[in-house]
């Protein structure tokens, strides 16, 4: 019984470029091909120069050898993922999306990554719910959070087309996240783009409502130990400050509250093919290593 | 009596900023009655940063935005209601829901150089029915050559008028014609100005814009609007009309209006003060002014310091979480010195 399970990249532009970066770092997967549609990509030739197969015919390609693979990372468009994601099934691969799709449940490495261990596709949400829910959910877990808002915002470089195109995608997906991951009752996500040269660091801001009750020291604390667990992934993921505390109340769409707690938030990036400001991108690829890292223990008998 | 131009009133949006967002459904329908009936054409509803803004960074709403809506389509006998929305901070179902309420006019505002966020909104509102107008905030950070290259997108969206915003009041009368100026020879669809009057100058620039040929331009009753104001309704129409330029709107009408029913909501309005010059002085979006303001209050900092700092950062109109960010530093500044002075002691 081999000690690693053979991995795919499903997109060859900048998040499955980064993502190719990462996964050949990895000791339980073994990155055995990146797949796109376009030959002349930048992607498929850093690829072949590291000397992993590639293909230019996209899913099917994959679809045609499955039983040489165990998880697929798809890091293509969310139409291609929704038509995919039956195939993959069948043929018996696991999937890491990294669109917004969202066949499957939404996973948080530091949050509920167990979700990843029996389903047969997992969801990574967006850059911005990578970055907050990990901070409301800390707060959840030691006090109320009725209403929790984030606005995450990127260097205008650093979103593609597929991001500008969709961006109520992003705010949509993220809001939902901030309630069923991070646990609030109510969720809102803003996204801006800032077009600052030289490019401004992805930055968030997290506000959690605080219902009664709450103790400042205890909610610090929390956030601080999250941004710990955080930061074994993405090491440029930081607190600008102390978590600021301000009382009220406040009149949220969840309720009426005494205070709220808001995190400034910095994500630089591990610069593997984008440059550090793109800390966005850098967290969404290093959370999906983690999580199909993860579904590979799992699946070679181990625990997580 | 055909107006030469065509005026939007936003004094129940921008101003939304000047009240905190506080509007109450009573005070909507006394100036939507007034507005109407002085025949303002165009009156813009809609929480101060757009459609889905009311939130903890932008501050929340008193009253829902949907009900302000609501009452100002019911009030208006002869305008139509606009509604701005940002993408990235309102949702395609915050358009749908205002056609329904009875918009008709969907203003879709971004960044000047973040135009191609927008091509699902605007064709979002043309599906709709309503008119579309693209809004191209802080549109003094960029030439007018760059402005015309995003502006073309807007077009090419859909849009029925692209807009010059100053959101800044940063503009002098020049910055403001050749943008106007750019803009109209190289577009096929309508232009617009939105100009604050952070340096004074709201009224001259949107009479520059006039003189090259600008189709629709904003105002807002006693300039009631974020940061130092908006162009004062009351007075571009004075103005435009002693100059011979028939506005379609009743200039006696709409001075008692602003006398009458917005002043007494913001008895300063008008007012200049250093803060709201330094806006404009230093190109920083004006909503900023009062979260500003507050965050020196909360964090014992000065205010002045709080908005140099963001234009030193250079950041965008929504980046509202920055101002706490940079409150948060001069006052760890401020202790650090502190400290180091008592230790040199």
């Amino acid at each position: 019984m081999s000690d690693t399970i053979r991995g795919a990249i499903v997109g060859s532009g900048n998040i499955g470029t980064d993502l190719m970066y990462k996964l050949r770092r990895s000791d339980v997967i073994e990155l055995g091909a990146v797949i796109g549609i376009d030959p002349e990509s930048d992607g498929l030739a850093k690829a072949r120069e590291l000397g992993i197969a590639t293909s230019a015919e996209g899913a099917d390609w994959l679809l045609e050898r499955a039983d040489q693979f165990g998880i697929v990372f798809e890091a293509t468009t969310a139409s291609v993922h929704r038509a995919y994601a039956p195939k993959y099934a069948a043929a018996g691969l696991k999937a890491v999306d990294l669109t917004p799709a969202k066949v499957g449940p939404n996973v948080v490495p530091t949050v509920n990554i167990d979700v990843a261990l029996d389903r047969p596709n997992v969801n990574m949400i967006t850059c911005g719910g990578q970055a907050t829910t990990p901070i409301v959910a800390a707060v959840k877990a030691v006090a109320e959070v009725p209403y929790a808002e984030i606005v995450s915002t990127v260097a205008s470089v650093s979103a593609g087309p597929g991001t500008r195109q969709n961006i109520d995608e992003f705010t949509k997906t993220t809001s939902k996240a901030l309630e069923e991951v991070g646990g609030a009752g109510i969720g809102k996500a803003i996204m801006i783009l800032n077009p600052a040269d030289p490019p401004i660091i992805m930055r968030n801001t997290v506000f959690c409502a605080l219902g009664d009750g709450y103790d400042e020291a205890t909610v610090s604390k929390s956030i601080l130990d999250m941004v710990e667990q955080v930061r074994e992934y993405v090491p440029g993921y930081r607190l600008k400050s102390d978590p600021v505390f301000d009382t009220g109340p406040f009149h949220t769409p969840g309720g009426s509250v005494p205070a709220r707690v808001i995190a400034l938030l910095e994500v630089e990036g591990a610069a593997d093919y984008f440059p550090p400001y793109a800390g966005n991108l850098d967290i969404m690829t290093a959370a999906a290593t983690r999580v199909g890292e993860a579904m590979a223990r799992h699946m070679l008998g181990g625990g997580r | 009596m055909t107006a030469a131009f065509r005026l939007t009133d936003s004094t129940l949006r921008d101003g939304s900023h000047a009240l905190a967002h506080q509007f109450t459904e009573e005070q909507v329908r006394a100036v939507v009655r007034g507005l109407d009936a002085a025949g303002v054409p165009v009156i813009e509803v809609s929480h101060g940063d757009g459609l889905g803004g009311s939130s903890f960074n932008y501050g929340f709403s008193r009253t829902d935005e949907k009900a302000l809506l609501r009452a100002a389509v019911e009030e208006a006998q002869h305008a139509k209601i606009a509604v701005l929305m940002l993408p990235g901070i309102g949702i395609k179902e915050d358009l749908v829901e205002a056609a329904e309420i009875g918009a008709k006019v969907a203003r879709i505002a971004t960044h000047c150089t973040e135009a191609d966020i927008a091509p699902q909104h605007i064709a979002l509102a043309k599906e709709l029915g309503m008119e579309t107008v693209g809004f191209l905030m802080m549109s003094h950070m960029i030439g007018p050559d760059e402005l015309l290259e995003q502006a073309k997108l807007m077009e090419s969206y859909g849009a029925d008028c692209v807009y010059v915003v100053d959101s800044a009041g940063a503009m002098t009368i020049d910055d403001a014609r050749r943008r106007v100026a750019m803009l109209k020879s190289n577009l096929g669809c309508q232009v617009g100005l939105h100009a604050h009057n952070n340096l004074s100058l709201a009224v001259a620039n949107s009479m520059a814009a006039f003189e090259e040929g600008v189709d629709q331009i904003d105002g807002c009753t006693t300039g009631l609007g974020a940061g130092a104001g908006n162009c004062p309704t009351e007075i571009l129409v004075a103005a435009f009309e002693k100059s011979g330029v028939a506005t379609g709107v009743d200039p006696l009408a709409v001075m008692d209006v602003a006398q009458e029913v917005v002043r007494p909501l913001q008895p300063l309005q008008g007012v200049i003060d250093r803060d709201g010059l330094l806006l404009g002085y230093a190109g920083i979006y004006g909503s900023f002014l009062l979260h500003a303001k507050r965050a020196a209050e909360r964090f014992g900092v000065d205010s002045k310091d709080i908005l140099l700092e963001l234009g030193r950062r250079k950041v965008v109109g929504g980046q509202e979480d920055m101002i706490i960010d940079v409150a948060v530093e001069l006052e760890r500044q401020a202790a650090q010195a502190m400290a180091e002075r008592i230790q040199d002691h």
